[in-house]
């Protein structure tokens, strides 16, 4: 089976979710990736070293500098007439390229695949990862999103792939790119961080929610990530946010402050190594993932903690 | 501008999923069942739409059994015109999905579809960039603001960086995401007033649209469980627990 992996990238750098794509691909054939930008040779170097690629494919032109599934979809299901399964990171640029691409091949997407048990059988996550479904795919070709958390990382080095110039279509000349306001931190990013810190509406304010968590994220090396309920109050911003519909993480260590636990949070951070929770409430349901709890006022336990490491 | 909102009748997201003994699925008999939280802000913007004078008419579709047109009263009491279900007991893929609303769309021809970024039953996040791709329109997933610039929209999307803008021209699919509005709660006399609203009802068929699953589920399980830890009483324990975790020196 020929399978095609959509790299993630920023016009310079790979991003890490698609190196569990790689990994997952890996498990159904030979891998072979899709780099779509402007001026992305560089991008597709890196490409052609990941371990297991034999083939970068390179579709170059200023209409996909800002990679709109407009623009990009048509380019990968030209490429899915000789290749059987397309593969992207679950990430919000794969969630919003893949299933344009599926529907262009009119195949049934597979989302947010957990394991590869086969050709065209695979597991995913379904009721806010309550259940776990078993699913098999009738469709000749594959279109599967990959949890980035459930897959080992390629290596980024080791392959020796070719690289081919291929088709970069044009523009639909119906979407355009306007602005992009993304978050600047020195922090690790929230989905490959070994440890995450991550506080709930408990902060009761924007300027306590970063006033209390920053040092203590900066003393740990520990990227800062929050629940939807500290999102829509406002203290952070969504690209914090953990869960079902928000970022799905699993670090070495994830460090839940003032977090009552909700489903829709647990979702997203249940597969942490070791989970530690901080809540002033005995009874709150984190403590029942949580590996280490600590009960108590978040507003004394966190500058302490922070002093004392 | 006219609008087209798809609508799902799902488990209520308060009620915690109970995978079925046999491994067939989640039991959902006598479960409550609500509109799916993403659409329910999908019908809130475009009645917002609507209120500011940019919008005309607001036809909501739900694709599910018999019961969904319960959910279909609950966007037409939030504001929506009338409303259209696509009636079948079968579980509809988002690709069938996909193609039944582009049926829809070449019968209504609506400026503006608004979906919901995904339903939180499935979790598959696939409907609303399908759909748009079947027709050959842009798409604005993961919506957290839409403003209409004459014959254009302006799409802030959440994406896992922050935030971004794309511009597109109408017609347009847009999904949302959490922070786009909170949806308000239909009042009392208009709960009733939703009752005389207009509902049809049709059948895939009418838009021939195989439903047939592409996709089969082998088995449901439940995931694995984590135990409960330890409780440590003090910061200083908790502090040699991150120490012996390798996080702290």
């Amino acid at each position: 089976m020929k399978t095609l992996v959509l790299v993630e990238h920023d016009g310079s750098s790979i991003k890490d979710a698609t190196l569990a794509a790689v990994t997952a691909a890996s498990q159904l054939g030979e891998v072979h990736l899709l780099v779509a930008g402007s001026g992305v040779g560089g991008v597709a170097d890196a490409g052609t070293k990941i371990a297991g690629v034999q083939k970068v494919h390179v579709a170059d032109g200023g209409h996909l500098e800002h990679q709109l599934a407009e623009d990009v979809a048509p380019v990968a299901a030209k490429l899915m007439e000789s290749h059987d399964a397309f593969l992207a990171p679950a990430t919000t640029t794969g969630k919003n390229v893949a299933p344009r691409v599926a529907a262009l091949l009119d195949v049934m997407q597979v989302s947010d695949i957990l394991s590869v048990e086969g050709a065209d059988t695979f597991t995913r996550p379904i009721y806010a990862g309550n259940a776990i479904a078993t699913v098999k795919s009738k469709d000749a070709k594959k279109v599967i999103t990959v949890r980035g958390t459930a897959f080992e990382k390629a290596a980024r080095d080791g392959g020796s792939g070719s690289v081919e110039a291929v088709d970069a279509g044009g523009s639909s000349g119906k979407s355009s790119f306007v602005s992009a306001e993304l978050s600047k931190s020195e922090r690790p990013e929230l989905t490959s961080a070994k440890v995450i810190v991550s506080g709930g509406r408990a902060f009761g304010s924007n300027d306590q929610f970063h006033a209390l968590l920053d040092p203590l994220a900066d003393k740990l090396g520990a990227a800062v990530g929050a629940s939807r309920a500290a999102v829509d109050a406002g203290y952070a911003p969504n690209d914090y946010q953990v869960g079902q519909t928000g970022k799905i993480v699993a670090p070495e260590v994830y460090i839940a402050i003032g977090i009552s636990g909700a489903i829709q949070h647990l979702a997203g951070m249940k597969d942490s190594k070791t989970i530690i929770a901080i809540n002033k409430d005995e009874e709150a349901p984190i403590f029942q993932v949580a590996d280490v709890g600590l009960v108590g006022d978040l507003f004394k336990i966190v500058p302490e903690l922070t002093e004392k490491l | 501008m006219k609008l087209l909102v798809a609508v799902k009748r799902v488990i209520d997201f308060n009620v915690k999923p109970r995978v079925k003994m046999d491994g067939s699925g989640v039991d959902l008999a006598n479960v409550k069942m609500s509109m799916n939280p993403f659409d329910e802000i999908a019908v809130e913007e475009a009645i917002r739409l609507k209120e500011k004078g940019a919008a005309t008419e607001i036809v909501a579709v739900s694709i599910g059994p018999a019961k969904a047109q319960e959910t279909l009263r609950t966007a037409l009491a939030m504001g929506a015109d009338r409303a259209i279900l696509v009636q079948t007991e079968e579980e509809v893929e988002p690709l069938a999905v996909a193609k039944i609303l582009k049926g829809i769309a070449g019968e209504e021809n609506p400026d503006l579809i608004i979906l919901g970024k995904q339903a939180i039953d499935d979790d598959s996040n696939q409907t609303g960039q399908m759909l748009a791709a079947l027709l050959g329109w842009p798409q604005g997933t993961f919506a957290s603001k839409v403003e209409v610039a004459g014959g254009d929209l302006n799409v802030t999307r959440e994406v896992d960086g922050g935030l971004e803008t794309v511009k597109l021209a109408t017609p347009a699919v847009v999904t949302t995401d959490l922070r786009l509005n909170e949806p308000r709660y239909a009042s009392l006399p208009n709960i009733m007033k939703a009752k005389s609203k207009p509902l049809a009802t049709k059948s895939p068929g009418d838009y021939g649209v195989d439903v047939a699953p592409r996709i089969e589920t082998l088995k449901v399980t439940e995931p694995a469980k984590r135990q409960a830890g330890v409780k440590v009483g003090s910061v200083d324990e908790l502090v040699g627990k991150l120490k012996a975790l390798g996080v702290a020196k």
